[in-house]
């Protein structure tokens, strides 16, 4: 027999061509006016100048949108979607020809002909039968497994648009087998070429030459309409990610660590009519095709801290919540939604949540598609600043960094306190015009924490001994201001920043150098002027690999080494191996890994001024999150490099009764102590 | 509604390390940083909710030298509609008695409702200015007050007394309110704020505006005088117990048991 082809098949006395004519005019028509209803908002948002960095941009476009490099930080999950984005990639092609199919049963895409097209049809019947597969085991996982990162907490959830989206997949997979299974029929091949087809085409071999012909034809019309209703039903869903996802990578933050300024684009933001973010159109274009972008698959919340430790934030509801006030707010069809007193900034997404982020990172380093929160959060931040709307617990602090450069309420005069009587080292305060090597810039918790001054004191007895040409800044010394700027005080940041750049300025160095990430972050990332600045953890493997330092295993002993990469200094400025270099140098020491270490690490709280906040939601103390993940491995000594993870994992390991058992010191101290 | 709320400008003690100036009458405060007095936080705070509330204007009033001109801006920023900042020289050493009789000429000139000041310094916690203000203009006071609500010319405030106890009162309209701390959660103040409120004046208001002369202000006018300030001599009798755990736990119960406490 020979099968009808639903081109030359009219449908209710309308020829094939013309339905397949209306219904992709139609499709197309409708996609374009939603897709623009999109674009028209993303227009009325704040600038972001993401057009520059070109070939930076595209590679990460190759790497992490066409590559998935990041999907397998989840094995199986990312391993599942890789299969389905290439299988998306790969049937494209049979799409188009397929729509080409409804206008001439010859039709072929061009080169497709001969052993090319039966080649890639072959690959075609196998990623049919995978993409299938992948989109029944999903649903399974959804519907019985579920796991916990999928759920929606303290809102309506969007869990069954999935069961929508991969619903619409299978069948369009098995419409395309249909049509092809019944063509296999009276044109059978090897089964092992075409698989999909030969496995449909089992399931029909008994149908009549009718029914075969009715089954080809209908499985095409099907196909078709599936395909342009899945085509629509993305920007209208959460899988809206299937067409702006290789976008937001494309548009994705290449400044690792920095803030973004308050407005982009404006010369003085004092000036602005308002500072921060209370509104969808406040944040930049780029962060609402984020909001867009978020696929929910909740990776950012699965490691986010204080999600885990139970304060308000999870860091995907933010994109979902906004995404569903920008959907409602700005509605394909019919008037917008009336909110009335209801704001997105403080209402939607509340003041517990915005406060509750200790901008660690985890959330975008987590993203599959790079998906911004830190900036986000800060320019709400900014906004309830402004409002005079800052937890009391953060006032104090804020209020002692505007009089006094530090937030501990110490007295300028007595910055360089700690440096006096080191035995072995004499501290030079450098005044103006004066000349060193190394600028070591301690800042407020080094100078003023009498725990964290003995970090300040090793790493100047380090200095000594290596015979570095080092100074300090002394009074002239300011906050770092890393945490007053997240915090979303951008004038006293301003403030902060201008007089440690005037100090710098006014001094000859070739570098500075400081053991605090936090100070290292926004030194190095955030200062409008930019200073060479490298930290300990740098410095130290440097004095190693010369031989200029070297160890000996009598501190540590036996006992077994854990380290905790701090925020700062792993995941915003991508130092993991200087530490471990450092650590894995001293003879005689057993090293052991933590399940999240590296980009994974946990964060132990916050640093700055952070450690002055006070959540009431949380169960639990990051810090002793972390301390017990220690305890898993059976570490005896947690090491760190940043003064206030030491201060958070301390308290921990009170807290948790570990003292004794475990101990926490700094990089710095390490090095000081195991010297030889 | 008028309201005024009277601030005071004190030097921050928290951190410092004190000493006794020469005379031995008072601190030395030439090192110290001055700041807003924090129950006069919560009473701008409190004046700028009543007027959030009820309608009105507030105006910040203090009396205090040049460089307390950044506390007025503050008030400004926090939501004060107008600030004026009253001194002389001559004002040096004055007590509360004078800084009420300064604020009182100055308020008596001018329509008010309510009058809202912290009921402590914490400076000299001398806690007066606000009932000798009261009694000046002859208006009732209250202290200590945690709420505050108004309706028909009268106010109702709760007071917190010791033990726990609260207390709500009644008051006809004007008064003066001294407010106890935590009875809200004062504003933060950003840099920017207070730049937005910079081309406001603060006018400086002099003695004779006030239609006082120099020797009723400062040493002179004041009807108190310190004696003596100085740091408490070192106490005797702390015993910093040592050793392990076990060890310090039997010899705290040892004294305790000396002292006839268990």
């Amino acid at each position: 027999m020979t099968i009808l082809e639903p081109a030359n098949v009219p449908l209710l006395g309308i020829p094939a061509p013309t339905i397949a004519l209306i219904i992709i005019l139609g499709s197309i028509a409708f996609f374009t006016y939603v897709m623009w209803k999109r674009i028209d908002l993303l227009k009325r948002c704040a600038p972001d100048p993401r057009f520059s960095d070109v070939s930076e941009r595209i590679k990460m476009t190759l790497l992490y949108g066409f590559g998935q490099l990041r999907q397998p930080r989840y094995f199986g999950a990312g391993l599942l979607h890789i299969l389905l984005f290439a299988g998306f990639m790969i049937l494209s092609l049979r799409s188009l020809t397929l729509i080409g199919r409804g206008f001439s049963a010859e039709f072929h895409l061009p080169f497709m002909t001969g052993a090319i097209a039966f080649g890639y049809d072959a690959i075609k019947d196998y990623t049919v039968l995978v993409v299938l597969g992948v989109c029944l085991i999903a649903i399974a996982r959804r519907a019985i497994w579920q796991p916990a990162r999928y759920a929606h907490p303290g809102t309506h959830g969007h869990e069954g648009e999935a069961f929508i989206i991969l619903g619409l997949v299978c069948s369009l997979m098995i419409t395309d087998m249909v049509y092809d299974g019944s063509a296999f029929i009276p044109h059978p091949e090897p089964w092992y070429f075409f698989p999909a087809s030969a496995l449909a085409a089992s399931f029909m071999k008994s149908a009549s030459p009718d029914t075969l012909n009715s089954l080809h034809i209908g499985g095409y019309w099907a196909h078709i309409l599936f395909f342009f209703g899945l085509l629509n039903y993305l920007p209208i869903s959460k899988h809206f990610h299937v067409i702006t996802a290789i976008p937001n990578v494309y548009f994705s933050n290449l400044k690792h660590g920095a803030i973004k300024p308050v407005r982009y684009g404006v010369s003085d933001w004092m000036e602005l009519e308002q500072c921060g973010v209370n509104d969808l159109t406040g944040f930049t274009w780029k962060h609402v095709l984020d909001f867009y972008s978020c696929a929910d698959c909740g990776r950012c919340s699965d490691n986010c801290p204080a999600n885990i430790v139970g304060r308000a934030l999870s860091p995907k509801m933010i994109s979902i919540k906004a995404r569903d006030y920008a959907y409602q707010k700005y509605p394909i069809f019919g008037s917008p939604k009336d909110f009335g007193a209801k704001k997105l900034v403080g209402d939607i997404i509340t003041e517990e949540e915005i406060w509750a982020c200790t901008t660690c990172g985890a959330c975008e380093r987590e993203c599959p598609i790079f998906i911004e929160y830190i900036d986000k959060i800060v320019d709400m931040r900014r906004y309830l600043l402004e409002q005079g709307a800052l937890p009391q617990s953060l006032q104090k602090p804020l209020q002692q960094i505007k009089k006094k450069g530090n937030a501990y309420g110490a007295v300028k005069g007595k910055r360089a306190a700690w440096s006096k009587d080191i035995e072995g080292v004499e501290v030079r305060e450098l005044k103006k015009g004066d000349t060193a090597d190394l600028l070591f810039f301690v800042d407020s918790c080094g100078s003023f924490d009498p725990r964290i001054q003995e970090i300040s004191k090793s790493f100047a007895r380090i200095l000594g001994r290596t015979s570095c040409d080092f100074g300090i800044l002394g009074q002239d010394e300011n906050d770092s201001g890393n945490e007053v700027r997240r915090i979303g005080e951008e004038g006293l940041f301003e403030q902060v920043s201008e007089k440690n750049i005037e100090a710098f300025e006014s001094r000859n160095f070739r570098q500075i150098v400081t053991y605090d990430p936090h100070a290292f972050n926004v030194i190095r990332n955030d200062y409008p002027k930019k200073f060479p600045i490298i930290h300990s953890s740098q410095l130290l493997s440097r004095l190693v690999r010369d031989k200029m330092l070297k160890f000996s295993g009598d501190y540590i002993g036996g006992r077994l080494v854990t380290y905790h990469d701090p925020c700062y200094l792993g995941r915003h400025n991508n130092i993991y191996d200087d530490p471990r270099f450092v650590i894995n140098s001293i003879p005689g020491l057993r090293f052991r890994e933590m399940e999240r270490c590296c980009s994974r690490s946990f964060c132990c709280s916050g640093g700055g001024i952070m450690l002055w906040y006070e959540n009431e939601q949380e169960t639990q103390r990051m810090g002793e999150k972390r301390v017990r993940m220690a305890q898993e491995i059976g570490a005896q000594v947690i090491v760190t490099a940043c003064p206030f993870c030491l201060i958070n994992v301390e308290d921990a390991i009170k807290t948790t009764g570990n003292e004794g058992r475990i101990e926490v010191i700094d990089l710095v101290e390490l090095a000081d102590r195991s010297m030889s | 509604m008028k309201i005024i709320t009277c601030m005071k400008w004190i030097p921050d003690t928290s951190e410092a390390e004190l000493s006794i100036a020469s005379g031995g009458k008072d601190i030395k405060k030439d090192d110290l940083d001055y700041d807003l007095n924090d129950w006069d936080r919560f009473a701008i705070e409190e004046a700028v909710q009543l007027k959030e509330k009820y309608d009105g204007e507030v105006t910040a009033i203090s009396v205090a030298p040049e460089d307390a001109e950044e506390m007025l801006r503050e008030c400004l920023a926090r939501g004060a509609d107008e600030a004026f900042q009253i001194w002389n020289d001559a004002f040096e050493g004055s007590d509360g008695f004078v800084i009420a009789r300064a604020l009182a000429e100055f308020i008596r000139k001018r329509p008010f409702d309510i009058i809202v000041t912290g009921t402590l310094a914490e400076d000299d916690g001398g806690g007066q200015v606000g009932g000798m203000l009261g009694a000046m203009l002859g208006v009732p006071s209250a202290t200590l007050v945690s709420r505050i609500e108004i309706a028909d010319g009268k106010a109702r405030f709760r007071r917190e007394l010791e033990g726990g106890l609260y207390e709500n009162i009644e008051m006809e309209l004007p008064a003066v309110i001294s407010v106890a701390t935590g009875l809200n959660e004062p504003r933060f103040v950003s840099i920017r704020a207070v730049r937005k409120v910079a081309s406001i004046d603060i006018p400086t208001v002099d003695l004779d505006e006030l239609g006082l002369d120099e020797s009723q202000v400062g040493h002179s006018g004041s009807r108190i005088s310190v004696e003596k300030v100085f740091l408490p001599p070192e106490g005797e009798g702390a015993e910093i117990i040592k050793g392990s755990t076990e060890e310090a736990a039997a010899r705290l119960a040892e004294i305790l048991k000396e002292k006839g406490v268990l």
